[in-house]
């Protein structure tokens, strides 16, 4: 599903990264730790995280996340921001916590 | 770990500088300072924070005003959750005569309001150190939380954990030789206590010895121990 699509479905505010809107998400990926990520997320996944450090683009980067959720109405970094627009990976907003936007996210692609 | 305890720990194993870092509070530094003033022991006063990320950092402050100053900060951004005795113990604060004078209600061990960049840039504004701690380990550390070391990230230097040595963590992960590298025993026990240390080329045991030794300055210098 595109990313745009998931946006509108899931009432997603865009914070940066808009030039990767076009992204294909291939299904999602939660958790906290960056580590984690970088051992088991999955190309072309969603990743919902609640943190916002700026190294949560390097590791979509690394990893071909599609976009990333952050949870909670949390607002990232500057450096984060910006890191995102450079390397056109969407970070996206929810004011929902982690368990909510996942429910919503996997109902919707579940129907893929 | 009652301040006697530490210091008469830290005497048997000849040590003569060591850090008190508690979680998330400085309050009990000035007396374990004092005592081990006593014995010939250096204390490096701070704590170790907890930031918003959830990655522990070690912080030490030069005197007495800046690290009151850096209490008020935790004091501000530790969440007004509270401490359960049962499962935490009691958070207390005791005397030279081991009597309590004071109880932290809120749980220390929760992360502080501030992400590691925000306290970075703090503990530097009061002249004090900054160090990312037991990065080799696979909880709370820079690495686990946050996957790698942050671009430009002003470090004082990093520490690994008596699990490892530098040698061995920097073979797997050449970037962190920029910064110095020190090895302590993150004691939470008194038999813990030095069970991992750092050797240091200084003049003598002050704040401004070791922040030359970390600079690499008139020929002081780090030696992993």
């Amino acid at each position: 599903m595109k990313i745009t699509d998931i946006i509108s479905a899931l009432d997603l505010k865009v914070i940066s990264g808009k030039s990767g809107l076009s992204n294909e998400a291939t299904g999602g990926y939660v958790s906290d730790l960056l580590s984690d990520v970088i051992g088991n997320s999955k190309e072309g996944q969603i990743w919902i995280t609640l943190q916002t450090h700026q190294n949560i683009i390097a590791v979509a980067s690394l990893k071909d996340i599609s976009a990333i959720i952050i949870v909670k109405g949390f607002i990232p970094e500057a450096d984060t921001i910006e890191k995102s627009n450079t390397e056109n990976i969407p970070v996206l907003g929810t004011d929902l916590d982690t368990f909510n936007i996942t429910g919503r996210l996997f109902e919707l692609l579940k129907k893929e | 770990m009652s301040p006697a305890n530490i210091i008469s720990e830290a005497a048997r194993k000849e040590l003569d500088i060591i850090g008190i870092t508690d979680h998330n509070t400085t309050r009990q530094c000035n007396l374990i300072s004092r005592l081990a003033e006593e014995k010939g022991i250096f204390v490096m006063q701070g704590a170790e924070v907890t930031t918003k990320e959830e990655v522990h950092c070690l912080t030490f402050f030069e005197n007495n005003d800046t690290l009151r100053t850096f209490q008020e900060f935790l004091d501000e951004n530790l969440p007004d959750f509270p401490n359960n005795p049962l499962i935490f113990g009691h958070q207390v604060q005791v005397d030279e005569d081991e009597i309590i004078i004071y109880e932290e209600k809120k749980l220390l061990v929760n992360a502080i309001s501030k992400t590691i960049k925000e306290v970075e840039v703090f503990v530097h504004s009061l002249n004090g150190l900054f160090i990312p701690a037991h990065i080799d380990r696979r909880k709370n550390s820079i690495y686990s939380q946050l996957g790698f070391l942050p671009e430009n990230m002003k470090a004082d230097a990093l520490e690994v954990s008596r699990a490892t040595t530098p040698e061995q963590f920097s073979a797997s992960h050449p970037e962190i030789i920029k910064y110095p590298l020190l090895r302590s025993s993150d004691a939470h026990y008194p038999e813990h206590i030095g069970t991992a240390f750092t050797v240091w080329h200084i003049n003598e045991p002050t704040f401004t010895e070791i922040r030359l030794a970390l600079r690499g300055i008139n020929g002081r210098k780090v030696v992993t121990g």
